[in-house]
């Protein structure tokens, strides 16, 4: 038989029983809304969780390092470490170097160091750092008070959360909501911090101030020794974030930060610095760490081991999220199955109604027997049955599935609200899972009509049209 | 045409090969500790365009014969030949194919099915055979109009009378062109009066198409006045055989009836 004439006949013997074969295709579909519902779920909650990722700024960035660097950030250990002679410098060649390798955005110095501002004449001391233009867009600056830097050469600052607190004096209570930023913001807002520094000056210049220090002074080469001279800058504030953008950096992380031009111009003298003295003098900067931003985090790995040929040391988040992503692959696995035991249950349903369905229509099968169907022909029959149940409880499935979702997502947003907290849509029902609901709807249909096919087609045509 | 050459084939092969040769057959059924012997032994022969009743009381295995002349039934030994193919040689699928194309049954309960129309009814054999839409349609119509029921095409079977419905399960039969008739009890559901309407009705299509036809039936009386041979069993085996007295006066009576057969037709 062709398959139009199949489709027409199983789609007439469904409506002949209607009632009980919709029950059944409802069950098939309760089955796979909630498939569909338990994997859209975790598709959700992964994509949720790798955008965070990716608007922390962290997900995309390669730190890379000088092999000299003996901090080596605990990987790669297995790699042999060349002699620190023959390894690459860091500097501003290699950096322009990293930039031009494909899919890298841009490749920025990591400035990082202690210090201390003064604020109202009173000295605080903290971490501060550089961040480049385009660390605007980074998620921790999603709710910031005030503005992003002006230009990448300003004088201005933006302060975290608790230095603020810190600045102003007050302090959280334990047990006490945290202070809200928005009161934070405004007595900081356009006030001036000073911060003090100590520039990095080349020898060979004036020697004469006051506290300044020679370093490396037996060593000829010109360039190789220089001072440190201490200075002060003044800084706006210009904004105050809420967030932590720098949470994972853990102990070393920085809760003020200035633009990266500006501290770039400064000269200032990193704690790195030191182990750097006996490098040989060039005339263009060297950095202890530069940070590579990547256009596409799925590039990061093959940027990565370019940058290793250059002759770096590399670390990149990927390698943490790596047990994220492997976290999800379960989580996904574990809601794939409890959805597909609702599925299962259902596939028994349709095993139930075609058994049902043999026994009412024995002598039918009888009949088109009689008349010339060959077993297969009746196989299909069935077959088509189970499979139109599959294929109808699929699509209404879906439909349900996408449904539920939506009322979850919009509850969930409604008390997400109510707790001061912005919309989050964690449900997703990508397309592909549309298709494979479906599909996989239709071959459980199909492998549930296995026995009631292959009963209805061995049934004795005589024995079938004996009895009425 | 196709049918045409079928016909001259069929013809020619009845001057030597019989339509269906059975030989020693034999179908045992096990129910519980006894034996049944349905078909025990028999061996027939009827020969292309001949027109045969197998005559016996309940349960003498003349149904048993007829579904192994099908091929609904495998027979426990002995063969069946028919139109010079040996059944015990085909395979399920090609069983299949020959009650498609090489036999017609119809039985004594019409076998209708109910869910579909009369036209639906009618080619559904066509739809096994693979046949397209259109042509299916215009052949069920065609089929439908020799019965003498093209105008209750889309009325289901429940809304027929008995000899409509035999008249439409004859039509189904004969949609794929069979060169043989199986036919059991035909009339057994049926008055006297439609029982003669659909008899000569069968008796044309004996006649005019050369269709070799088989009916099974216990009333002697409608059997004597339109087959040309009477087979009686009993027990399972053949008690006897008569070549009816009466063929050329029911000949007669057969041209007769046969032009208002025509008639109708036309």
């Amino acid at each position: 038989m062709k398959l139009p004439d199949l489709t027409e006949l199983a789609l007439r013997n469904l409506r002949e029983s209607l009632l009980r074969n919709s029950l059944t295709t409802v069950g098939i579909s309760v089955g796979v809304a909630s498939l569909v519902a338990m994997l859209s779920l975790g598709i959700g909650l992964q994509q949720l969780a790798s955008r965070r990722l990716m608007k922390s700024g962290l997900f995309d960035t390669v730190v890379v390092t000088s092999r000299r660097d003996l901090r080596n950030f605990g990987r790669d250990e297995n790699t042999p470490a060349s002699p620190p002679g023959e390894s690459r410098i860091l500097d501003e060649a290699a950096r322009q170097e990293i930039e031009r390798l494909p899919n890298v955005s841009e490749v920025y110095p990591d400035i990082r160091f202690p210090t201390t501002l003064l604020f109202d004449d009173k000295p605080h001391l903290t971490m501060v750092a550089a961040l480049p233009m385009s660390a605007k867009s980074n998620d921790a600056f999603e709710s910031l008070q005030g503005q992003f830097f002006s230009s990448d050469m300003a004088h201005e600052a933006v302060v975290q959360k608790a230095f603020a607190e810190e600045l102003l004096g007050r302090t959280a209570k334990p047990g006490v909501d945290e202070t809200n930023v928005k009161e934070l913001a405004p007595p900081l807002l356009g006030k001036e911090l000073t911060m003090r520094y100590a520039e990095r000056e080349n020898a060979n210049g004036e020697e004469n101030s006051a506290n300044s220090i020679a370093a490396g002074a037996e060593q000829s080469p010109a360039g190789a020794a220089y001072s440190v001279v201490s200075r002060e800058v003044k800084l706006k504030i210009v904004g105050v974030a809420d967030l932590d953008p720098e949470s994972m950096r853990g102990p070393t992380r920085a809760r003020v930060f200035l633009p990266l031009r500006l501290a770039e111009s400064l000269h200032i003298m990193q704690p790195t610095d030191l182990r750097e003295i006996s490098r040989a003098a060039s005339e263009q900067p060297v950095y202890s760490s530069v940070s590579a931003r990547v256009k596409n985090p799925a590039q990061i790995r093959t940027i990565e081991d370019a940058i290793k040929k250059m002759g770096f040391n590399t670390f990149s988040i990927l390698d943490a999220t790596r047990s994220l992503q492997q976290f999800f692959a379960v989580l996904d696995l574990f809601l794939g199955i409890f959805g597909s035991l609702a599925l299962a249950v259902a596939s028994i349903g349709i095993v139930n109604t075609l058994v049902m369905a043999i026994l009412e229509r024995r002598r039918e099968i009888g009949i088109m027997k009689a008349i010339g169907a060959s077993e297969r022909d009746v196989e299909k029959l069935f077959f088509a049955e189970a499979g139109a149940m599959g294929i109808l409880g699929g699509i209404v499935g879906v439909a349900l599935g996408w449904a539920i979702g939506q009322v979850i997502n919009a509850g969930t947003n409604v008390y997400l609200k109510r707790q001061a907290l912005p919309p989050e849509h964690f449900w997703t029902v990508p397309l592909w899972l549309v298709g494979a609901a479906i599909l996989f709807s239709f071959l459980v249909s199909l492998a549930a009509g296995l026995y009631p096919a292959g009963r209805a087609a061995r049934l004795d045509p005589v024995q079938a049209l004996r009895y009425e | 045409m196709q049918n045409q050459t079928a016909t001259i084939s069929a013809s020619l092969q009845s001057a030597t090969t019989p339509a269906i040769l059975t030989e020693n057959l034999c179908r045992y059924y096990q129910m519980g500790q006894t034996l049944i012997r349905a078909v025990d032994g028999i061996s027939l022969s009827v020969s292309g365009g001949e027109f045969v009743a197998l005559l016996g009381s309940s349960g003498s295995g003349k149904s048993s014969v007829l579904n192994l002349i099908a091929g609904l039934d495998r027979p426990t030994s002995g063969s069946v030949v028919v139109q010079g193919r040996d059944l015990a040689q085909l395979s399920r699928e090609e069983i299949a194919k020959y009650r498609l194309r090489t036999v017609g049954m119809v039985f004594q309960s019409f076998n209708l099915i109910p869910s579909m129309t009369i036209a639906e009814n009618v080619e559904l054999p066509m739809r096994f055979a693979e046949v397209e839409r259109g042509k299916r349609d215009s052949l069920a119509r065609e089929a439908l109009t020799w019965v003498g029921l093209q105008a209750r095409m889309n009325h289901r079977p429940s809304e027929l009378s008995g000899g409509e419905q035999q008249r439409a399960a004859l039509a189904r039969a004969l949609i794929n062109r069979p060169q043989v008739l199986l036919a059991d009890e035909p009339t057994g559901n049926l008055d006297s009066h439609t029982g003669i309407e659909i008899m000569n009705m069968v008796r044309d299509f004996n006649q005019q198409l050369g269709m070799t036809v088989v009916m099974v039936t216990h009333e002697r009386a409608l059997a004597e006045r339109y087959v040309q041979r009477l087979i009686f069993m009993a027990d399972g085996k053949l008690i006897g055989e008569e070549i009816n007295s009466a063929t050329a006066a029911a000949s007669v009576a057969a041209m007769n009836e046969g032009c208002d057969a025509q008639r109708r037709m036309s």
